[in-house]
């Protein structure tokens, strides 16, 4: 494995042994993407459109994520570890890489227990909707640890996350979206992976520049 | 190794450092004294690379593979152990036979026996002594110490002196409310107000 891989594998290992030990993320995260389910199901008309439905797993998939980001940094920001980090020689960006990945890695295992939940409560899932859901969760992953570093340097942390993020996941709901209940999934995936592609490389560059003060 | 001219950070309006000189030649020990908010703590971050100057000019000859840095929290995981935590940050300094580095200095600095204990359920003193195992996990040639002898007993002070003594030849700026006991280690003073 080469260094950088090494570093990254090291970090991201971390994270989900911290998760293991202090149970404080993925639980919150399944607790709440389900009873966000549980709310719509019954909130929700009878025969409601598909479209309505799936909007709603939608910003289910989405607040459940933002719920995941308001603590991927808890860990660093206790005994300021993330200084540690920033210190080691290590690329930089392997700490937003090794992050993405932990915070990617939380977000399936909730969806593993949303989508199944979304079957019961609403209509089976469709391979766009699936797709579209994995391509979602490199996205919001991506820009969502480089914003959740931004928001842990901050007192207003709680504020300013939701501030940011919400604005720039609007794309991956639209896509999201289209991908499962559009006639043409293959354009909104695209879509989608474009997206993803962008905002990875810009986070991936960008990081070194955000952990320093 | 360290020379910064006209140094100066602030903090939004309010101005940490403001038109620093210093110079700080290799193998050089210098004590950082001066009042709360006087702005030592910054000078080791500035030094460290966790800061920007916002002016002035901050040379320092050291990658930071060679920077021990000490601070005033533990730049650690309470939720790993005491050898976790090392062997992560000798994984991350590609420190050949990280293990038995770690292994080491946690001996050194009495720490041992609870090798296997989470550091969230040590005390202040030895989650210093965890910090300082950290610290100087990687023979580092720049020391940056903050308040380095916070919270430690007698045996862990010194320990620390011993530990100093052994590195001798690293330069170092060591921050400071009760400089006495390295006065004599000391090559230079460098008073903030």
């Amino acid at each position: 494995m080469s260094g950088y891989a090494a570093d990254v594998a090291a970090l991201a290992r971390k994270d989900l042994l911290l998760e293991l030990r202090s149970r404080e993320t993925l639980p919150a995260m399944l607790l709440f993407v389900v009873s966000a389910l549980t709310v719509f199901h019954f909130a929700l008309p009878a025969g409601s459109s598909a479209r309505a439905e799936t909007g709603l797993l939608w910003i289910a998939i989405v607040f459940t994520a933002l719920l995941g980001l308001g603590r991927a940094f808890a860990a660093e920001r206790e005994q300021g570890a993330l200084d540690g980090l920033v210190l080691a020689p290590c690329d930089r960006s392997a700490i937003w890489l090794g992050k993405t990945l932990g915070v990617t890695a939380f977000l399936v295992l909730a969806e593993l227990v949303a989508l199944p939940a979304f079957a019961l409560f609403f209509h089976s899932l469709s391979w766009e909707l699936v797709a579209a859901v994995a391509l979602a969760d490199v996205g919001i992953a991506a820009i969502g640890t480089l914003l959740a570093a931004m928001a842990a340097a901050s007192r207003a942390r709680e504020l300013l996350l939701p501030l940011m993020f919400l604005p720039l996941v609007i794309p991956v709901v639209i896509g999201g979206v289209g991908a499962s209940v559009a006639a043409n999934p293959g354009s909104f995936l695209a879509f989608l992976g474009l997206y993803d592609a962008v905002f990875a490389i810009l986070c991936w560059a960008s990081f070194e520049y955000v952990v320093t003060e | 190794m360290i020379r910064a001219r006209e140094l100066s950070k602030r903090f939004g309006d309010k101005r940490v450092l403001d038109g620093l000189d210093l110079e700080v030649p290799r193998g050089g020990f210098v004590l950082v004294t001066g009042p709360n908010g006087s702005g030592k703590t910054t000078l080791l971050r500035l030094c460290a690379g966790l800061a920007a100057p916002t002016g002035g000019e901050l040379g320092v000859q050291a990658p930071r593979a060679a920077i021990g840095f000490l601070g005033h929290e533990a730049l650690l995981y309470r939720e790993l152990t005491a050898l976790e935590n090392l062997d992560l940050y000798g994984r991350l300094y590609r420190l050949p036979e990280r293990r038995e580095r770690s292994g080491a200095m946690l001996e050194r600095f009495g720490l041992w026996r609870v090798r296997n204990e989470r550091a969230g359920t040590f005390s202040r003193g030895m989650l210093q002594r965890l910090a300082l195992c950290r610290t100087f996990l990687h023979d580092p040639d720049l020391l940056l110490l903050d308040e380095p002898f916070d919270g430690l007993d007698a045996e862990g002070t010194d320990l620390l002196h011993q530990e100093l003594a052994e590195r001798a030849g690293c330069t170092a700026l060591v921050a400071t409310h009760d400089p006495g006991s390295l006065e004599t280690r000391a090559t230079a003073r460098l008073a903030l107000v």
